[in-house]
């Protein structure tokens, strides 16, 4: 058990070509962060402002996508019931690897002010959360902070060029 | 005509199920035994021209009894007139006749409020939750229902 645990895990290696691989995947990754259209309360106004031409997120090279076929992040963006809770993981689970999630908001991160029945208390219970943007709801600033949270994280992962082509997990730095 | 006309009307056509009129700001409403609902809801809507219910809902006077009250908003469309007729229902039997058949929006009116309060109504087309998820159990807006759902410690007030 002690042994695996210390084990390095399998990766291409991190010689200059395997890292600078690693590199343009995860720069072109992190480049074309496209996320879910997909809003569920007040949080989603928020998140159609930012993507908007005041803030326009297509400078940063986020478009939403209306299929999760082709989307990379999920923006959690409003309040979840629990009747929601099988169509968002169905909605998740249609999307391809690699798959980010951001819990944007009181509501997605903890349940916010809806401490009730039939409200989930915090996405996390059943997606693993990547990014969480506090607010009630987050300004359009703020949920660019957290994309930009989330380009740090997938600009910071190993071996993702391995992992592309079937050598390895990706591995998660901190950012 | 006038709502006391109107009350004057059910009164001499339904002497024994009338409990009580309140007329408040202008509001009248009327309380009925819930055995003749149905005959009651179809008076008032081909004699008396309530041709479009507002809202049906039900309320729980948790420690009194009976226990709930099934309350129908009634509009006449015609003369713009509003009048509102409560039925209590006991807790033991928690039961009332389906107004579906007279005004066809009564359908998921109920199905509401037997969801979130657990009043059934008889003779119903589709008695089937419409709100809580379908294997939800337990009618959340019954005043003994736990406010987090019966799996979580009840909420104890602020700590700090
Ligand atoms: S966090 Fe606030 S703004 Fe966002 S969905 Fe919840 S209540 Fe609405």
């Amino acid at each position: 058990m002690g042994v695996e645990e210390t084990q390095e895990p399998k990766t291409l290696g991190s010689g200059f070509i395997t890292t600078s691989l690693d590199k343009l995947v995860n720069w072109s990754r992190a480049s074309s962060m496209w996320p879910l259209t997909f809003g569920l309360a007040c949080c989603a106004i928020e998140m159609m402002a930012t993507g908007a031409a005041r803030f326009d997120l297509d400078r940063m090279g986020i478009l939403f996508r209306a299929s999760p076929r082709q989307a990379d992040v999920i923006i959690i963006a409003g309040t979840v019931t629990k009747k929601m809770v099988p169509v968002i993981k169905t909605v998740y689970e249609q999307m391809p690897e690699p798959r980010y999630v951001i819990a944007m908001g009181a509501c997605a991160s903890s349940g916010g002010i809806f401490d009730t029945y039939s409200t989930v208390q915090g996405v996390d219970e059943f997606l693993p959360v990547d990014v969480y943007i506090p607010g009630c709801p987050p300004r359009p600033e703020g949920l660019l902070y957290g994309l930009m949270k989330l380009q740090d994280k997938i600009r910071a992962e190993r071996n993702t060029f391995g992992a592309a082509i079937g050598v390895g997990d990706v591995i998660h730095n901190k950012a | 005509m006038s709502d006391q006309a109107i009350v004057e009307k059910i009164k001499a056509k339904f002497s024994s199920e009338v409990l009580g009129v309140v007329e408040f700001r202008g509001e009248t409403t009327i309380t009925v035994n819930k055995g003749q609902i149905v005959e009651i809801c179809t008076f008032m809507r081909d004699k008396l021209g309530y041709n479009f219910l507002c809202d049906l809902c039900g309320v729980d006077y948790l420690g009194k009894s009976p226990r709930f009250m099934v309350v129908y908003n009634l509009y006449n469309i015609t003369t713009k007139q509003r009048i509102r007729i409560k039925a209590p229902v006991d807790e033991q039997d928690a039961n009332i006749d389906t107004v579906s058949t007279v005004w066809g929006t009564a359908n998921w009116h109920e199905r509401e409020c037997w969801d979130l309060m657990g009043i059934e109504f008889n003779n119903h087309p589709d008695l089937r939750r419409i709100l809580m998820p379908a294997d939800w159990e337990g009618h959340p807006l019954r005043k003994d229902y736990p406010l987090q759902g019966p799996d979580r410690e009840p909420y104890q007030g602020r700590l700090s």
